[in-house]
This record gives structure tokens, sequence and C-alpha cells, in this order.
């Protein structure tokens, strides 16, 4: 994922104190997942306390970066700096660590993408940032990236 | 203390006009509509000492009418905010903190009169994690769970057009629906695709128009000369859940419908089989099937075969959305004060599409993409 230069126009995440890190780990193509270090709880998004029991005490863990698609919609109505990618599937990924996330499913025909798909990471460069998003695995490319 | 029954809608009006309203600001849609339903129940602004609204301040819709209020409501949590309003009216009036409550909604959805472009906050949640993927707003965010609806129950395309269709049939009979033309499965999939499982017909309309509600204790309300009879809050209820779709606790069942809906049908103790008349908000066409489920009067997974199968339809077991609904009706932005106006328009029996004997209405709302939900369970004199 490194072929096209950056459009500008694609809107990046401005990050909060609650996302900063999170996100710029995700500059550094690193995907980790906010973890509860009182109730175990891995959660989404990121935040200074857990959602299950409170706690303060959060930590950012790795990701492995595979997961399955819940579901998708194949956007057909681009807001301004997607044009020209139509249709294109926006998914939510159940992570291999139990938090679900939203990003587009890259580098297949959208009519191929189905529901329970297994899928991974790759981060998309946007200007200076980075955006996560997921490629079928077993898609004609191997584990390198 | 039960509330049961204890306040009662005393008027119930919508804005003047409804559909393309590009003369008036959502402001002055809010108060045509208090206008109206202030008329409706006979009685002056002077009269009225609670406010609630969304979108607008209701300090700025009490300042416009010279009301004086003792109370203001001004939770806004989308279009089913109205559901709370009513809600909290309810134990504002029994409670004693106020005695006449005037709930008002306005929107210059398709004008734009008065309003800013919607727009999630840069710092918000969905600004950060779920704009950078390029949705188009709502309609490829509300329906994104769609798709593992239909893995997981085997829900046709032809089944979830189904819904449009049958709206499209009480719309026919409703001459202030704006979409009024009977509509076929095929129409359905044939129109443009927005965002794959979801066409343009499976959305809502976007509108201009107002609607407002009066509230008052029972009491008071048996003692008022009303022109329509009293149409009392048998039950409410309401809950949330995450603020960005990724946050949802199911994809295929919304958390807030369900408990909001157990909370009112148990304070109004009223069963399934008690219900005449269904509304529930519909800005895409799987809302209703998913409300049909959570609200508990079908079972999982069998929301679509029911539709499909006329039950919702004119002549059908259980009427629903009998305006047309947001797909069909009116859809300003935040539809849900339009379902409680349908809801009291078919207990008094007034309603443009009537359904015979109406003494129990439930209307359910949403906000945001599933992110909020409140249901009202009303009833005539004779569910007392």
């Amino acid at each position: 994922m490194s072929q096209s230069s950056p459009e500008p126009a694609m809107p990046v995440s401005r990050p909060t104190p609650d996302t900063a890190e999170w996100f710029e780990r995700i500059d550094r193509e690193e995907l980790t997942v906010p973890r509860c270090g009182t109730c175990g709880h891995h959660f989404l998004y990121p935040r200074m306390c857990c959602p299950r029991c409170g706690s303060r005490e959060v930590a950012l863990v790795p990701a492995s970066g595979r997961g399955t698609i819940a579901s998708f919609v194949l956007n057909n109505r681009p807001p301004p700096g997607f044009e020209g990618q139509t249709p294109y599937a926006i998914a939510l990924v159940d992570l291999e660590e139990g938090p679900r996330m939203m990003a587009q499913v890259r580098g297949v025909d959208p009519a191929e993408v189905t529901v329970d798909l297994p899928v991974r990471a790759v981060f998309e460069p946007r200007g200076e940032r980075r955006v996560v998003q997921f490629e079928v695995v077993g898609n004609g490319q191997e584990e390198s990236s | 203390m039960s509330l049961r029954g204890a306040v009662a809608i005393v008027g119930a009006a919508e804005s003047t006009e409804l559909g393309k309203v590009p003369h008036m600001s959502a402001l002055q849609l809010h108060v045509d509509a208090a206008l109206n339903a202030l008329a409706d129940a006979g009685i002056s602004p002077s009269e009225v000492d609670g406010v609630a609204c969304a979108g607008e301040s209701p300090v700025d819709v009490a300042d416009y009418l010279g009301i004086v209020p003792e109370y203001l409501d001004g939770t806004n949590v989308g279009g089913s905010s109205y559901m709370l309003h009513v809600r909290h009216a309810m134990a504002a009036i029994s409670a004693g903190l106020c005695e006449t409550v005037l709930v008002t909604h306005g929107e210059s959805g398709r004008s734009r009169v008065g309003m800013t472009t919607w727009r999630p906050a840069p710092q918000s949640a969905m600004a950060q994690l779920e704009m950078p993927y390029g949705p188009i707003g709502a309609p490829a965010l509300f329906p994104i769970g769609v798709r593992r609806y239909m893995a997981e129950y085997g829900m046709t395309a032809e089944q979830l057009a189904m819904v449009p269709v049958v709206q499209r049939q009480w719309a026919a009979m409703n001459p202030r629906a704006k979409l009024r033309d009977p509509i076929t499965v095929a129409d359905v999939l044939a129109s443009p695709v927005i965002a794959d499982p979801v066409h343009l017909l499976h959305c809502c309309l976007v509108t201009d128009g107002g609607g407002a509600l009066v509230l008052t204790s029972a009491e008071r309300a048996r003692s008022m000369d009303l022109a329509a009879p009293p149409v009392y809050v048998l039950g409410a209820g309401e809950s949330s859940e995450s603020s960005v779709v990724q946050g949802l606790e199911s994809l295929t069942s919304s958390r807030a419908i369900r408990l909001g809906g157990e909370r009112a049908f148990a304070q109004a103790g009223v069963g399934h089989g008690e219900v005449d008349h269904l509304m529930i908000y519909d800005a895409f066409a799987h809302v209703p099937l998913y409300g049909l489920e959570d609200l508990g009067f079908v079972g999982r997974g069998e929301a679509p075969a029911f539709v499909a199968d006329g039950n919702t339809a004119p002549g059908g077991r259980l009427p629903l959305n009998t305006n047309g609904g947001g797909l069909a009706y009116t859809h300003t932005g935040m539809y849900g004060m339009f379902a409680i106006q349908e809801s009291v328009r078919q207990v008094r029996g007034q309603a443009p599409a009537q359904v015979d004997g109406v003494d129990v209405s439930v209307c359910t709302g949403v906000g945001g993409m599933f992110m909020s939900s409140g249901t009202l369970v009303l009833g005539s004199e004779a569910t007392l």
C-alpha cells in the first residue's frame, strides 16, 4: 500500500488527549488496542478509563492486526476526497483481541467482500499520517507487507 | 407512586406546512407547531410553565412565545429526543415541578433555513474513528449492520425492500404524505444504490416541518374543555449506547431500543397482544425490522417475513408506521416527534389512515445510528 501519492482532501483524524498515543503508534505502523489493567478488558475507542469497570489503569497493547469482517457496506456516494474509488467497502472488523473497528477493505474486488472474511491490517499513507485499512488474507499477497 | 396514566397529552399538532417550507426558519417551525398544539389544547402560552425541545434551545422557544417557564428540558439525543421529553415531563408533572409542558420540534431539514450543516465535531469519536473511511453520513453508517443481519438470519434483499413498499401503501391514504405513489420491490431494487445493500428508496425523505405536544396532569386534563379526548402516557422508557457504530453491542439488534422498550412496557403494564398500533422510527428500511424484534413483537430473525407477509400493512394485524413513516411521510432530521403525532392521532381516532379501535399505541424513537432510543406507550381513557 505505497503506490499513490496521498490525496490531500481525504480526512485524517485530529487526535485528542484520549487518542493521541493510539494514533501516534498507527503513524509508526503499529496497531494497538487499549487494555484495562484491572479487569483485562480490551476496548475501542481509546479513552482514559475502562468502559467495563471504570478503572483508570488503561494501557495500549499490541494488536495482531488480524480480524474478520463483521459487516460492511459498499459505498457509492463518496464524500469529498473519496471520488473515483466507488464502490468501496466500509467494513466493521472484529479484531482478534475483541474490539471492533471501522476501516475500508482494500485490494479486493468489492463484489468479493463477504461477512466473516479474514482480514489483516495495513497502513495507508495519508499525508504525514497513516490510516489503518484492511486487506483480505490470502488475496494473492503473502505475510510480507 | 405509579406514573402510569398520571399525565396526558392534551394538545398535539404539526406545523401548518410540511415538506418544503423555505419561508420559515427552524425556530419558526417550532413556534408554528407550538401555536397549533396550544390551539388544539385550547390554552394560551401563558398557561404553559414548562418547555422542552431539541435542536433549538428551550430558552429561545419560551422567550419567543412569552412563556415564563419553571421547567426546562433541552435533552438532545437526536431523533428520539421527543420520547425522552415526554418521559421527563411525565415525571416532572407528577412530582409537581410544573403543571403544563410544551414539547416542540422544528427543523428546516430540506431548505436549511436557520440551520447549520451536520458534521460530527472534530474531537468526537465518530470524526476521529469513522469519517476517515469515507462514509457518506447516515446512509452508509446506519445500515452497516444489515449485511450481518442478512448473513445471520437469511433476510433477502426482496424482504428488506418490502418495508418501503408497505409504507407507501399507508402513505397513499395520507394526503399530507410527501411520497404517495405505490412502489414495488422491483422499483426499490432498481433505485440508485447509495451504500449497497441500501438503495435510494430504503432511505428517508429530507423535509422541513415541525410538531408540538402539550402535556398536563391527567387530573387537569379532565377539567379542560378539549376538542379531542386526552391521550394518556401509560409507560415510557429510554436508553443509549455507543457514540460510534463500531462500539454498538450488536449489529443485528439495538440494545437502546430493547432496554427502553422493556421499561416502557413494564411501566404501562400492557402485553404485546394489547398493542393496537405501532410507530417505529424509520430513517432507513431496516430500523423498523430491528425495532419489531427489539421491542419483542416478533422473535429474532422473524421481522423481515412478518413485514413481507403483510402483517404491518393496511388490514394487517399490527399496523406499523401508518402515516407513511420517515420513508414516505416526512423526515425533517429528528423524526421522533412525527411518530408521536401519529400515535396520538390514532388513539384519538383522527388519523387519515385510521385503524379501527386503537386504544393502545406504542411509538419508538431512535437517535443517531442506534445510539439512543425512547419508547412511549400511549393509551385512551379506556385503558386506565
